[in-house]
């Protein structure tokens, strides 16, 4: 067979591989802007009303010194739901402190979300605006970033964890952001 | 009314009524207390919003969405260009946040080299194996066919022939 005659299959199968790889990717998961950066500046209020811990708040120093998890999350989010017992499995991981960024929700409900499910964050920072959020490349809830100890932000989820998403990548990653 | 009294009438209400923009136009996702005073500034408001991406919706640009994020990056593009930024750098402090994703027209980098020039080259490649055809085929030579042999000939005719006798029966 000529060589030439060989051209149309090699282009064909170079099409139909990218489409391939293309049907395997995710378009609605937006790789954050911020991996590697340092955790932008902020200082949020804590959850007024709530015990002592909670209304304290946090700020982006409070995210340097150990490895941290912030999570994005909201009442009337309801994969929130979905993944809040996987955050109260990793909450009593000792090499991890979970900060809770509430977004764009009202305090009696968040102060009732944490009542009902448990509460799994060493803080919770307000954000009614959701003017932080955007600061950290927030476009849904939820999300949840891991930021190592010199504060900068290493990983990015996008959507409820899952258990295998805590299993194999979540806790890997934290594991070795604590050698 | 004659007929074709009706008929210009009807045709002149279909024209007006095809001239007249679509309701669904003048709907903006820009609300009007998110506008600017300014109404140059305001122009440049849209002009920036309508390049940046929609992360919910993803094909549309902020300007379109009625996201509610879409809303906040809206007033977020006033605040920044009310503070002093130039086009530019509203740009860039959105794109800080959010990546190269969120600009519509995408940047060219090494990165994006292969979308902004990927599509000349599978022209380029297409135009190149043309070319490559019509060289061969002009080189090689058109070779007459083959006459008819004797046999050839005899079992046209009869097949003519054939033909012709069943048209003319009736």
């Amino acid at each position: 067979m000529r060589l030439v005659y060989i051209i149309p299959l090699a282009v064909f199968a170079t099409v139909a591989a990218a489409f391939g790889v293309g049907l395997t990717l995710k378009p609605n998961i937006v790789p954050s802007a911020l991996i590697d950066k340092p955790v932008p500046e902020f200082t949020l209020a804590g959850l007024p009303g709530a015990e002592v811990e909670l209304a304290e708040g946090f700020s982006s120093a409070d995210l340097r010194g150990r490895v941290s998890i912030v999570n994005v999350f909201a009442s009337w989010c309801f994969p929130c739901r979905i993944e809040h017992p996987l955050l109260m499995r990793l909450a009593r991981n000792p090499k991890v402190r979970i900060f809770g960024l509430n977004y764009k929700d009202r305090p009696e409900d968040a102060r009732a979300w944490l009542k009902e499910l448990g509460n799994p964050y060493h803080r919770i920072g307000v954000d009614r605006e959701g003017r932080i959020a955007i600061d950290w490349g927030v476009y849904g809830v939820p999300e949840t970033f891991i930021i190592d100890a010199g504060g900068r932000i290493r990983y990015k989820h996008v959507g409820p964890i899952t258990p295998s998403d805590l299993d194999e990548i979540i806790v890997p990653i934290i594991d070795r952001l604590s050698e | 009314m004659k007929a074709t009294h009706r008929a210009v009438v009807l045709a002149a209400v279909l024209a007006v009524l095809a001239l007249a923009p679509a309701p669904g136009n003048r709907a903006l996702a820009v609300k009007p207390d998110e506008m600017l005073a300014d109404a140059a500034m305001e122009a440049r408001a849209r002009e920036i919003s309508k390049g940046l991406r929609c992360l919910v919706c993803q094909n549309q640009s902020i300007d379109d969405s009625d996201a509610e994020l879409a809303r906040d990056l809206r007033i977020l593009v006033r605040q920044r260009l009310k503070a002093g930024d130039s086009d530019e750098a509203v740009f860039r402090f959105v794109v800080d946040r959010y990546g190269d994703f969120v600009l519509l027209k995408p940047p060219m980098k090494p990165v994006t080299y292969i979308l902004w020039f990927g599509p000349l080259l599978i022209l380029l490649g297409a135009m190149a194996v043309l070319v490559f055809f019509f060289i061969r085929r002009r080189g090689t030579p058109i070779t007459a066919s083959p006459a008819l042999s004797e046999d050839d000939l005899a079992r046209l005719e009869a097949l003519l022939d054939g033909d012709r006798d069943e048209r003319e029966e009736p």
